[in-house]
């Protein structure tokens, strides 16, 4: 049944990138805002306007 | 703030939308034929490329990867654009995904019905076929992450997570479950044999809902729903959990469709612990997606597209909460090779992947054609004759999977079965049978309700081709850190570093590694059990060829009630050493026909001619359909094509089967002297006549050859 260690491995290395993304989505700050997310997909798009000058900040 | 204009393409959506549409049409008219012969066989007209067994794959293939694959890139590029406010990646990678995944579905249509077919159910194609759809898939997968590269919108929404796990996992599974060795163009056979085969194939199988028809749905829910009741999902934390949580359960989960099998008991064991873990997250995104209509339930009562998610949502509970109590052994002692796993599979399908692609082509329609939709009262016709269908689909199906359950392992007072005689159980529930085809046909007709209004529609109004958007370039939230840029830059390196790096780990580094490791292993652990002669490996090619796996199990699972049935002499049920040479292994996941593993020696060559020429001459009312293209008859010529034999038996070598350099040499004159000797044999009958070269002698071969070396090693040989 040596499959089974050849699956094992392969759903852990899955399981292990999977991780590693889950500890970036953190660190990076995707999981800081758990609300406007949800609500900022609803926002439909506008219609363009007139292209904005760069803003001098 | 700098704003950049861009456009998203509409026309990508469209196109997988109207082939998901088309396909989906196929597949449900395909498996409404399916349905109707297993009450009337007949109607395949004694044609091969019309017969339950070979239209058995086609079925699932075009509703899976051609429906449900269609829609759901569909819906991944309207979204995916949207959410991350960029056009996808590259216009030509867009194309080369749609048109390539068309030419799979066509590629698939021709050789399934041809019989060409690697039996492993879901994984039917052959190896052509198989490397151009991880190419295609590959290509998806880099204009999705090509596109969230140049996002605009820092935030990655969960519905991406869904795809990009969607991509990951599926590319990984296809690869390891199509692991085969050529033979020729169109046939292979799988490195794995036996149990490890049916390991893989189930740790593909299981996942391939799991990835294939959950994820990218959620996905899809996770979009579509609250765009459609234009209120944010009920809990957006609850949702990253359900994402999480689900993913890392649901790949450990694939061992429960091997429960009571030969398969090693603590892999059993592990397989039923995560499955049972799962209905946590599963339930977790039930729940928030039907709260998301939380106090808004009046709209559900007005809109035609929030019915059907509410309706396919619920379906997912259902199928959820089904599937890990289906995975405890009591009561997958009970449902396993029944019809209560299809009613199952396709509460899934038809309920929840099928109601959530009908509310998104309602809602997606008229938005890109810029009208509305022609006829809320036709959708909502579709909508009640669907859920009319799934009931009568799915409930006569449940009453007909425990009917037969019991009757299977109902025993009289003195020990003996009381309905020894299988065919007694399906002509017991060939009236559910019907109630399901009348089930599909409803559910059908809404389809035909879903054309012509998106039909009607589209004629109303005209395509948004090139939809135009702005919004910020996503660097201006980084203005600060100007100076620091460099390191931006090395952070998400690594990312992506490590993502291909694991592709080409595992593509490369295993596929090397798992032939040399499972070859090895190989080495039988029942003496007695030897590799099949030349004749019955042909005869099982032409098992494998015309599906029979499809109706027929080759497992005899360690009940009484079974090993009685199967194995009235010997009392043995089906050990893994058996299947040591068995590539790929032909379990079988359902039984409309007996179990076959102990089929060998227990009727005379004379009874399977006459039952495959007509199966209702041995056994009066049953619903196997005739085989007559396997006897040459009437003008046929069904000679035994042999002219990869010896190819196939060195494939074998290959993949560790014994066969000595002799036997090779001498294939052709072995292979003769059994089939005269089978032929013999039946032209004793006074009403045979059978040239030996004759497919049917060969399929006899094999029929006659199943489960008999056991027999030999442990001193009971019988007869």
């Amino acid at each position: 049944m040596s499959v089974l260690y050849v699956l094992v491995i392969v759903s852990l290395c899955v399981a292990l990138g999977f991780l590693a993304a889950f500890v970036w989505s953190v660190r990076s700050g995707q999981l800081d805002d758990d609300r406007s997310p949800s609500v900022r997909m609803l926002i439909e798009e506008r219609e363009p306007t007139a292209p904005v000058e760069a803003d001098k900040s | 703030m700098h704003m950049e204009r861009f456009r998203y393409d509409n026309v990508i959506v469209r196109n997988f939308i109207v082939a998901a549409i088309l396909w989906g049409t196929v597949g449900f008219l395909v498996g409404l034929w399916i349905a109707l012969e297993l009450i009337f066989p007949q109607l395949n007209f004694e044609l091969p490329f019309l017969t339950y067994g070979r239209l058995r794959a086609l079925h699932t293939n075009s509703v899976i990867f051609a429906f449900v694959g269609n829609a759901m890139f569909g819906g991944i590029y309207y979204s995916l654009q949207r959410l991350l406010k960029a056009r996808m990646a590259s216009d030509l990678l867009s194309a080369i995904h749609f048109w390539g995944w068309q030419l799979i579905i066509v590629a698939a249509a021709i050789t399934l019905p041809m019989g060409l077919t690697s039996s492993k159910e879901y994984a039917e194609l052959e190896w052509p076929i198989d490397i151009a759809i991880a190419l295609v898939w590959v290509v998806f997968g880099v204009n999705m992450i090509w596109t969230i590269i140049k996002r605009r919108e820092r935030h990655l929404y969960v519905a991406i997570w869904f795809y990009i796990a969607t991509f990951v996992t599926v590319a990984v599974l296809h690869i390891f479950n199509s692991l085969e060795l050529p033979v020729s163009a169109f046939k292979s056979y799988s490195v794995y044999a036996g149990v490890q085969d049916a390991l893989v194939q189930w740790w593909y199988g299981h996942n391939a809902v799991a990835f294939f028809l959950t994820t990218p749905i959620l996905g899809l829910m996770y979009y579509f729903l609250p765009k459609a009741a234009n209120r944010p999902v009920y809990s957006y934390r609850l949702s990253i959990i359900h994402f999480w949580a689900l993913i890392f359960l649901y790949i450990w989960a694939g061992p429960h469709h091997l429960l009571y099998s030969a398969l090693p008991d603590w892999a059993q064991s592990l397989g039923t612990v995560f499955s049972i873990m799962l209905i946590a997250p599963s339930w977790g995104g039930m729940i928030n997606g039907l709260l998301t209509l939380r106090g808004a339930w009046d709209k559900v009562r007005e809109s035609v597209v929030l019915k059907f998610f509410v309706v396919s949502i619920t379906a997912y509970g259902m199928s959820t909460f089904e599937g890990p109590m289906l995975s405890l052994k009591n009561v997958n002692a009970i449902a396993h090779f029944t019809d209560w796993i299809p009613a199952h599979v396709h509460i899934g399908t038809l309920g929840w992947n099928g109601f959530l692609i009908f509310g998104m082509i309602y809602w997606l329609m008229p938005r890109l054609y810029r009208t509305s939709l022609f006829s809320e009262k036709m959708a909502n016709s579709h909508f009640w004759i669907g859920t009319l269908g799934i009931l009568f689909w799915a409930l006569p199906m449940y009453v007909a999977g425990f009917t037969q359950s019991l009757m299977w392992k109902d025993f009289n007072p003195d020990g003996t079965l009381a309905y020894g005689n299988f065919l007694e159980t399906v002509t017991q529930i060939v009236p559910m049978y019907a109630l399901r085809a009348l089930g599909g046909t409803l559910y059908l007709t809404g389809m035909v309700l879903l054309i012509v209004n998106v039909i009607r529609t589209v004629r109303s109004g005209s395509l948004l081709r090139e939809e135009e958007a702005e919004a910020p370039a996503l660097e201006a939230a980084f203005v600060k850190h100007k100076g620091e840029h460099w390191h931006r830059l090395l952070e998400r390196k690594p990312l992506q570093l490590t993502f291909w790096s694991l592709v080409v780990i595992l593509i490369g580094g295993i596929i090397e590694i798992v032939p040399t490791i499972l070859i090895k292993e190989n080495i039988p652990t029942i003496a007695s059990v030897k590799p099949y002669t030349a004749l019955e490996l042909e005869g099982r090619d032409i098992y494998i060829r015309e599906g029979c796996n499809a109706c027929h199990s080759q497992m005899v699972r360690p009940f009484r009630s079974e090993v009685i049935r199967y194995d009235p002499v010997h009392q043995q049920y089906s050990m893994a050493g058996e299947y040591v040479y068995d590539h790929p292994h032909l379990w079988g996941s359902k039984r409309t026909g007996p179990d076959l593993h102990r089929q060998g020696g227990k009727y005379p060559h004379s009874w399977h001619y006459n039952h495959m020429w007509d199966p209702t001459s041995m056994s009066p009312g049953s619903l196997m359909p005739r085989y007559t293209w396997l006897y040459s008859a009437d003008g046929r010529d069904a000679s035994l094509n042999t002219s990869l034999t010896e190819k196939k038996l060195k494939a074998m070598v290959k993949l560790g089967v014994p066969y000595t350099e002799e036997y090779i040499a001498n294939w052709e004159k072995e292979l003769m002297d059994q089939s005269r000797q089978i032929a013999d044999e039946l032209n004793k009958d006074p009403n045979i006549k059978v040239q030996p070269e004759e497919e049917i002698v060969a399929l006899i071969a094999y029929l006659q050859r199943l489960g008999t070396d056991i027999k030999k090693a442990d001193g009971l040989a019988g007869n």
